[in-house]
């Protein structure tokens, strides 16, 4: 009798996982498609670059014209993206991305070039920089954490704070002749890429891998999926929110870094005044990273950036009138919303 | 819109209030109900009883006018019943009071209850404006018709779980209703509390209210209902009045002939190894005896003192010995799940310590509230409730089990997928964990195999101290005792020590020794298995020490 019943349960186990397994099956072609929802987007964008000019698909335009305006805004999507994953939000990342190399070049050169005489080694620079960033993102994480105001709020608040400071200490100039190894990250080649291309994409490469195989990136997951289960489950959900939100804004001020070196100079609008934090949203959550936490990857947030990079690209390219091109680049976003909602489903784009 | 009659309760006749005909419903694959007849007389209360999965909800969802049947037909005190878009018109008939509170905490009492249907005044092509007075009168008159007591003022997010729960009660009674399906009432309610529902159901009952009662607990069952239903694989296998079945036909109705058999074996082969133990694994659990007492104690808790809204806990110590098995108990309130949580390391106390001396670890001083720090020390922990503290949704069952000794299976912090999923099979297979691979998202998995990952991600540190809360709350009969048999052989095998903080009798079961909390304070122990039922829920109510 006893063996029937074995039998029998044993049975019903194995056509049960057998059901789930298929289930699973169609569940996994799901959420490649969902990773891949973009692509058909890129690939008809990349269409029409091609026949709106013949200049679209050539190794330079791609190199520099997509690749090196995109790197500094991609770096910070990563931060904002590390950010969301834990169930949080950052708007203050523009600022930082802003305020902390103004306060390097301010260090770095003379007072005829609305520094503030100090002359700071460079190096010594990028690391003020990186301080700047990491003292932003401590007292955004212990704010928001340990003193329990809502993250929102807090990240607005800070964000027209820096901007201010950042305006406030150059009096509204613009800090220019910055010292070639504070530019490099943003100007230099190798050979005919773009360091900064080579080292955002290192740094979307490297974040991939921490979070699928690092105990701390599977933590990220966890404290975003659920906080109270990570916290059951022995996780410092507290340290590893507050060490995001200083990951994220280092990573802003790296990518606020590759923007001075771009354009030479530290204008007293870059980041906050060239309201950078809106395309850093939607490529993350076009990206498929959700708002709520817990869900997204950095392809697809790599993906989000590309997307917006050729968009971008190409409103150059064929000269749109500087009056239209924010109309025009709002509406591609929310097509690549509708669409990522549609291909990916009700989980995606949230 | 026009007040719905309210039919008297002498003249209703011999009209079922609900009569279900050759009830089919199917989703996809999956054939929820296969030809459902019942019927409801008014002034009968009717237990809806089946496993996890029987249909219950499916049924429930279709006579509240939530899904259309695929086939068969619903009718009302005698009447077709109204197309599905028309609510209101269902409300009007049959009432559904719902496991999860349904009203809105931000509004008082008397707007919940004539929530969408305020009474108005000076009406205009159907408009006017809320008549305010009118809706505190009309609540206060049915409260008071019915005997209820919450003030029509009090804005619902101040009510207790039981007075919401008269609210929604009223809003039915209030449209006209004389059909009540209540959805396990008293899930979230402490025993008092329950018992106070039976009587407004009887009363209610006594007034010639038709009511439907579902419920996971034959003993509410038997306490107040006068028919009883049960549904196994959306089928009505068995349909009686109370007075003619016994608790074993509504089991053996409830599970198949198959397992009731299994379960008579189990039981012959002693207590404390409950059936579907042989499926799980083919060690037996072994007459090891427990370890004696006197052994050394293990986990020492001294003078712990916590208070906040509802809960309070006033200097209490417990010794527990290596090995042992120790069950907590006592009303919601009393504080024998935060005790637990203490323990664990989830809440931090305001006074008091938790001392542990596992023999290979050395003695240690708890930090209150560290749970990391508590699993650290070998500590697991299978939280209350699993939906909010068991697991994260999102990622894979592997990930899930695993998560607590990511520190132990990573290399440089580096934690491979595979490494990960050979750590956690193991557990998954001796908890016939059923998912479609250990990679499923947990979010995609049953009740039942959600609770085996919570349990599984606890055992999978290797702890020396199991602190479980309501292991078992919400999951079917079979995953239930398999739950209870992994724990009842890992602490045999492993030696490791049990925490059990329940209110359900059949948990406790598996424990050495069982201790009663009443408001805070330890009020009894009982030392010798097997429990006896009366006399615990006597003790938990703060009566007959013995």
């Amino acid at each position: 009798m006893s063996d029937t019943k074995n039998n029998l349960t044993a049975l019903a186990v194995d056509v049960e996982s057998a059901l789930a397994r298929k289930r699973s099956r169609s569940a996994t072609a799901i959420s490649w498609i969902r990773e891949a929802a973009l692509v058909p987007v890129l690939a008809v964008l990349l269409i029409v670059g091609a026949i709106l000019n013949p200049h679209f698909l050539t190794v330079s335009n791609i190199v520099t014209g997509i690749g090196q305006q995109s790197s500094a805004l991609g770096v910070v999507v990563v931060g904002e993206s590390l950010i969301l994953l834990i169930g949080g939000m950052d708007l203050s990342l523009e600022s930082t991305f802003g305020l902390a190399p103004m306060i390097a070049a301010w260090l770095i050169v003379p007072v005829a070039a609305f520094g503030d005489g100090l002359l700071l080694n460079p190096y010594l620079g990028i690391g003020i920089l990186l301080v700047v960033g990491a003292a932003v993102g401590l007292v955004n994480g212990l704010l928001i954490v340990k003193g329990r105001l809502n993250g929102f709020i807090v990240t607005l608040a800070m964000t027209i704070v820096l901007a201010g400071i950042q305006e406030g200490i150059v009096k509204g100039q613009a800090p220019f002749n910055l010292p070639t190894a504070f530019g490099y990250l943003g100007a230099a080649d190798l050979g005919a890429v773009p360091v900064s291309l080579i080292v955002a994409a290192v740094i979307f490469v490297l974040t991939g891998l921490f979070l699928r195989y690092h105990q701390l990136g599977r933590a990220i997951y966890a404290v975003g999926g659920n906080r109270e289960a990570a916290h059951a489950a022995g996780i410092k959900v507290n340290q590893v929110r507050i060490g995001v939100y200083v990951a994220g804004s280092m990573l802003a001020a790296i990518g606020g870094l590759m923007e001075a070196g771009r354009v030479s100079s530290v204008t007293p609008t870059q980041g906050y005044g060239e309201g950078i934090i809106f395309p850093v949203f939607a490529a993350a959550v076009i990206g498929g990273v959700s708002l709520q936490g817990g869900r997204g990857n950095m392809v697809g947030a790599a993906s989000g950036v590309i997307l917006l990079g050729v968009v971008q690209n190409i409103l150059e390219l064929e000269n749109v009138s500087n009056y239209w091109v924010d109309a025009i680049n709002g509406g591609v976003i929310l097509f690549a919303l509708i669409l990522a909602r549609v291909i990916g489903g009700e989980a995606s784009a949230e | 819109m026009s007040e719905p009659a309210i039919p008297a309760a002498s003249n209703l006749g011999t009209a079922p209030a609900v009569e279900a005909a050759g009830i089919r419903k199917r989703f996809g694959s999956t054939r929820a109900l296969r030809g459902v007849d019942l019927s409801l007389q008014p002034g009968r209360c009717l237990g809806l009883v089946g496993r996890n999965g029987a249909g219950k909800s499916t049924l429930v969802s279709i006579l509240s006018g939530i899904y259309a049947p695929d086939a068969g037909e619903v009718r009302l005190d005698g009447q077709p019943a109204p197309s599905l878009g028309d609510i209101a018109a269902w409300r009007g008939r049959i009432a559904t009071v719902f496991q999860h509170s349904m009203v809105v905490p931000g509004l008082t009492v008397a707007e919940n209850v004539f929530l969408g249907r305020q009474p108005r005044r000076w009406g205009l092509w159907g408009g006017g404006v809320v008549d305010w007075g009118a809706m505190r009168e009309q609540t206060r008159k049915v409260m008071a018709d019915w005997g209820f007591d919450v003030n029509a003022d009090t804005a619902c997010g101040n009510l207790t779980v039981e007075q919401r729960q008269v609210v929604e009660i009223t809003r039915a009674l209030a449209a006209g209703t004389r059909c009540l399906l209540l959805d396990e009432p008293t899930a979230a309610l402490e025993r008092g509390a329950a018992q106070r529902l039976f009587e407004r159901v009887r009363q209610l009952q006594a007034q010639g209210v038709a009511i439907l009662y579902i419920s996971h607990h034959l003993e509410e069952v038997f306490e107040i209902c006068t028919d009883v239903a049960v549904l196994r694989d959306g089928e009505l296998v068995l349909t009686a009045p109370l007075a003619e079945v016994t608790k074993d036909d509504l089991v053996t109705a409830m599970v198949g002939q198959n397992f009731s058999a299994e379960r008579s074996v189990a039981d012959a082969a002693g207590p404390g190894q409950p059936a579907g133990a042989a499926a799980a694994g083919p060690e037996p659990a072994g007459p090891e005896p427990a370890p004696a007492a006197g052994a050394r104690p293990a986990l020492v808790v001294e003078g712990v003192t916590f208070a906040s809204p509802g809960v309070f806990l006033g200097n209490v110590s417990l010794t527990v010995h290596g090995g042992e098995r120790v069950g907590v108990t006592g009303l919601r309130g009393s504080g024998a799940t935060t005790l637990a949580r203490i323990v664990a390391g989830a809440v931090t106390p305001d006074a008091g310590q938790v001392r542990l001396c596992f023999p290979a670890r050395g003695d240690q001083v708890l930090r209150p509230g560290d749970r990391a720090g508590a699993l650290r020390a070998g500590i697991g922990y299978i939280p209350e409730d699993r939906q909010a503290d068991g697991f994260v949704p999102l990622l894979g069952a592997a990930e899930n089990i695993a998560m607590t000794i990511t520190d132990r299976i990573a290399r440089f912090g580096v934690v491979g997928p595979r490494r990960r999923e050979a750590r956690a099979a193991p557990l998954a297979r001796r908890l016939s964990l059923v998912s479609a691979g250990l990679d499923q998202p947990v979010r995609e998995l049953s009740g039942g195999n959600q609770q085996k990952v919570t349990v599984a991600r606890a055992l999978a540190s290797d702890p020396a101290l199991i602190v479980a809360i309501t292991p078992t709350r919400g999951v079917d009969v079979a995953s239930k005792e398999l739950l209870l048999s992994e724990l009842d052989r890992v602490t045999r095998q492993t030696g490791a020590t049990l925490l059990l903080a329940s209110d359900e009798l059949d948990d406790l079961a598996i424990c050495d020794r069982v201790v009663v909390l009443v408001r805070g304070e330890i009020f009894t122990e009982f030392t010798e298995p097997p429990f006896d039922r009366e006399a615990l829920i006597a003790a938990t109510e703060g009566l007959g020490v013995t």
